[in-house]
């Protein structure tokens, strides 16, 4: 089993609604995210394009976070899911430094937190709360390793990329282009 | 006179410490409120509360997610609701953010002089609606019941209608018609009979081909549309947007037309002219549904793309390739109607030329073009029949605006004015659910207006601008805390919806439904409200309509079987709703009312050197100006910018995140500075800034000061004078860089 998320760039529309629903789904604390979206403008007017995503924590399959932290806080889940076990989190922000997508926060309790996956939610068989609410389901959300997952057959039909390959962290939110 | 009603900031009383909080917890509602395992989700012990959303006009069904601690944790879109099929947008989801804004109105406030100083008091419901119902008594025994008017925006909007309609008036306005949607309607009801309705009758989860013109979905948040535009994009329909800024629909467009600001009607009439002359609109459709295609033949034989190039700075090819998809997608196509329309004062015409080109290529009532709705009745609680006033909102129009169908909130605004010789005159508002001071243009008219009110009160659940200018504030509470009217749609599936409190009303908030009651069975209209509890109305309409409130509780919503066809049937007799029964291509009411019977492109004013066409338009994560102070939504968008070219930006040397004032044509200069934004999404004779920010009402202590209100920088207004709508998009600015009041020191 490989959790991975695919984000259709041809769909999303930008709206945030991923990053409202974290929030409430998992008491992010107001000011903080697990989730966040970036506008990209390229070109000249009116050779203009945008690229929209919505970005969170990659779960790489080569993290950084849990090679760096001291005390086993950050660990892989079942499928791949990056966690951080917030008790025995002492809160040193090697990992925040580690992550090259930024995907990681001090929470004001005094740990680090991040995106979990919605592992609660996955864990009974639902989407993840983003993938959930968009209202544009540019999202897909999948075990990589079920060939009759959607999240396999978009990935099979569309080009797509991720984020930041060249840091070697085999990222698994892969964005269709 | 004139200071009379001197504006008082509500947070400079410190209310917020005084009043009373009621605790949410344990208050137990109804067969949905019992502690249920409500979805696989959720812990054991949560309530899951129906309701439908109150952040926007759309009204998605969902459930409020409430904990054993009675805390609103999540709200989550009902999986049945066609409008938002369990997805709510992010104001919905964001929607508990309203029901916890700490600068919430919490308790009755009334005017008072103390000290020579005006200011509010605490005060009990009594007391306040004791004063009201007097109040309405006096002006109703001096210039007739007819001088009360109400201006009014979303749910509470209902009550106080019925409240006035009892008491003897009908003037109530709504800025949702002539500051937004009522050229459409107009231009498409004198076209096809009926307009587009709300939530639009628009095919386009269906359609081949979408054609927005200054509509920018996916900005705008229509819930259900850009839902629809999503799926249209997953099967490969052709998206073609008109618009001087990159839209975020734009950049899903394959085409993207960017267009000169205030020239689209050039665009639409040459699109026409090409359908036409190259024979490609939808011939056997308009043979047998339309009506003046050969004047209309002749009527566009001159406007040609290259014509239209040079107004539109559109090229011809590029006008001539997207007429030609259009055509290859009809009658799967729709050129959509948009909502929020009032931008040039010539805004029916510019509708009706859309809706000319969705009757020649034959969308109406056809798949993947403009369908049919159906939807269920809910009949009224029984009540008396209303008097009938004595005059009404149509005399305030002095044989203006021949074709306003609703209410025009400018008119009622003058005629709260006292001219020597009046006979309609407006003495008493009230204002609920709509901040008129940031929605409505002409400033000074509208305080002229509400110094002359002799009543003022205004409900809202928000101390917004307008709180300040009133005699009485009467707090309302939120969606999330009471029972409201159902709501009925009409669209591809008629269906209802419940809302119901997932908690109780905190501080001193009461429901508009009980504020209504209360004002009427003091003014004697008692037998106008013979109930004693909402859900007794409720559980009555649901009746008529085969449900009941234990099963809306438990489901939310409703749909029901459809009876009639969604689209024409191939090449079957159809009769439009128009005088004649077909579509007006030519349309002989407009003619006989003096006007263009087809439109025709009239130059517009153009900005002077160092001036920018001030545009302004939606961002998702926000509604109007309401949620501007929503915790849940400011984290995503705390205010806005102005978007600037960046040869502009060079030009007056604009850094990034630099704060500028906006000036405009007239000299009025922004509130507030606002953050410069350079980027490459907007022509260089315009700039962008999203609708909604610069409030400037303290006691809004988040949004307080931040970013720039348009609406204070349009002074100047172009009226539809088919319909009296409001056109807002003929102001220009320019850009001040050092504090403004420090330079008229020096």
């Amino acid at each position: 089993m490989r959790y991975a998320m695919a984000i259709d760039t041809r769909k999303c529309v930008g709206c945030s609604d991923c990053v409202v629903a974290c929030q409430t789904e998992n008491d992010v604390p107001l000011g903080f995210c697990r989730d966040w979206v970036k506008e990209v403008v390229d070109g000249t007017y009116p050779n203009v394009s945008i690229e929209l995503r919505s970005e969170r924590c990659n779960h790489c399959a080569n993290s950084p976070c849990v090679r760096c932290c001291p005390t086993g806080a950050s660990h892989f889940e079942d499928g791949g899911i990056v966690l951080v076990e917030h008790n025995k989190c002492i809160g040193c922000g090697a990992c925040i430094e580690s992550c090259p997508y930024e995907a990681r926060y001090s929470h004001p309790d005094g740990y680090v937190d991040k995106c979990t996956f919605c592992i609660h939610r996955v864990r009974q068989g639902s989407d993840p709360a983003c993938v959930s609410v968009c209202p544009t389901k540019c999202m897909y959300f999948g075990d990589l390793e079920d060939p009759n997952s959607k999240l396999v057959n978009v990935l099979k039909n569309r080009k797509y990329k991720s984020l930041a390959p060249e840091a070697g962290t085999k990222p698994q939110i892969f964005y269709l282009l | 006179m004139h200071t009379r009603r001197k504006f008082i900031k509500i947070g400079a009383l410190g209310l917020g410490a005084t009043a009373l909080t009621t605790g949410a917890a344990n208050w137990v509602v109804g067969a949905a409120g019992k502690p249920t395992k409500s979805s696989s989700n959720e812990p054991l012990g949560w309530r899951r509360v129906p309701t439908y959303c109150e952040v926007c006009f759309w009204k998605c069904a969902g459930w409020s997610y409430v904990t054993p601690e009675g805390k609103i944790q999540k709200i989550i879109g009902n999986d049945d609701d066609p409008q938002c099929n369990g997805r709510l947008c992010p104001r919905g989801t964001g929607g508990v953010g309203m029901y916890s804004d700490p600068d919430r109105l919490k308790t009755p406030l009334m005017r008072v002089t103390k000290n020579g100083e005006q200011t509010y008091r605490e005060a009990s419901w009594e007391e306040a609606l004791d004063f009201i119902a007097g109040k309405m008594k006096e002006i109703a025994a001096k210039h007739g019941p007819e001088s009360m008017a109400l201006f009014n925006h979303g749910s509470p909007g209902k009550y106080f209608t019925h409240l006035l309609n009892a008491f003897g008036s009908n003037n109530v306005a709504a800025p949702s018609f002539a500051q937004c949607r009522g050229p459409r309607d107009t231009g498409f009801e004198l076209t096809f009979g009926e307009s587009v309705s709300s939530p639009e009758v628009t095919d386009i989860r269906d359609t081949r081909c979408l054609v927005l013109i200054g509509s920018h979905i996916g900005e705008n948040m229509h819930n259900g549309q850009v839902q629809e535009m999503s799926e249209a994009i997953d099967k490969g329909a052709v998206i073609i947007t008109v618009d001087p800024r990159l839209s975020t629909a734009a950049s899903k467009s394959k085409f993207w037309l960017p267009i000169k600001p205030s020239t689209d009607l050039a665009l639409l009439l040459a699109w026409i002219h090409v359908l036409i002359d190259d024979d490609l609109y939808n011939k056997q459709y308009v043979a047998q549904y339309a009506e003046g295609f050969n004047e209309l033949k002749e009527h566009v034989r001159d406007f040609t793309p290259e014509w239209a190039y040079g107004i539109t700075t559109i090229k011809p090819e590029l006008i001539r390739h997207t007429a030609r998809e259009m055509a290859n997608a009809a009658p799967s196509v729709i050129i959509h109607p948009g909502r929020h329309t009032t931008w040039y004062g010539d805004d029916v015409q510019r509708s009706r030329a859309i809706a000319i080109l969705n009757g020649i290529l034959g969308a109406w009532g056809n798949r993947g073009g403009i369908f049919f709705k159906e939807g269920i009745k809910i009949p009224d609680f029984p009540r008396p029949e209303y008097p009938k006033p004595a005059w009404s909102w149509q005399d305030t129009l002095n044989g203006r605006y021949p074709f306003a169908k609703e209410a025009i909130t400018n008119t009622i605004i003058e005629a709260s004015i006292p001219k020597p010789g009046m006979e309609h005159l407006i003495k008493g508002w009230i204002v609920a659910g709509t901040n008129l001071v940031v929605s409505i243009p002409l400033k000074e008219q509208l305080m002229q207006a509400m110094q002359s009110l002799d009543l003022l009160v205004v409900v809202d659940t928000m101390p917004m601008e307008i709180t300040g200018y009133a005699d009485v504030v009467l707090p309302e509470c939120t969606y999330l805390e009471r029972y409201d009217d159902l709501r009925a749609t009409a669209h591809r599936e008629p269906t209802i919806a419940l809302r119901m409190p997932a908690v109780q009303p905190m501080y001193q908030t009461k429901p508009a439904w009980w504020i209504s009651k209360q004002i009427g069975e003091r003014l004697g209209l008692g037998a106008y409200y013979n109930y004693k509890d909402f859900k007794e109305v409720l559980e009555w309409q649901l009746k008529q309509v085969g449900s009941s409130l234990e099963e809306m509780e438990r489901i939310g919503l409703k749909k029901y079987p459809r009876k009639t066809p969604v689209y024409i049937e191939s090449g079957a007799a159809y009769k439009f709703k128009t005088a004649s029964g077909k579509i007006q291509l030519k349309s002989s009411e407009l003619q006989a009312a003096g006007f263009d019977a087809m439109p025709v492109y009239t130059p517009h004013p153009q900005p002077e050197d160092g001036f920018y066409r001030l545009i302004y338009g939606r961002a998702p994560m926000h509604t109007f100006s309401r949620t501007a102070n929503n915790r849940n939504l400011v984290a995503l968008m705390p205010e806005n910018s102005v978007w600037v070219n960046p040869q502009v930006a060079e030009l007056w040397g604009l850094r990034k995140d630099q704060h500028v004032w906006l000036k405009n044509q007239s000299g009025v200069v922004s509130n507030f500075s606002v953050k410069v934004r350079i980027t490459e999404r907007i022509r260089w004779d315009s700039v962008y800034i999203v609708h909604g920010f610069g409030h400037h009402h303290k006691p809004l202590t988040y949004a307080f000061g931040r970013g720039v209100n348009d609406t204070e920088l349009i002074s100047r207004v172009a009226t539809d004078p088919i319909m009296g709508g409001t056109g807002m998009r003929g102001n220009f600015v320019t850009f001040v860089k050092t504090e403004p009041k420090k330079e008229a020191k020096i």
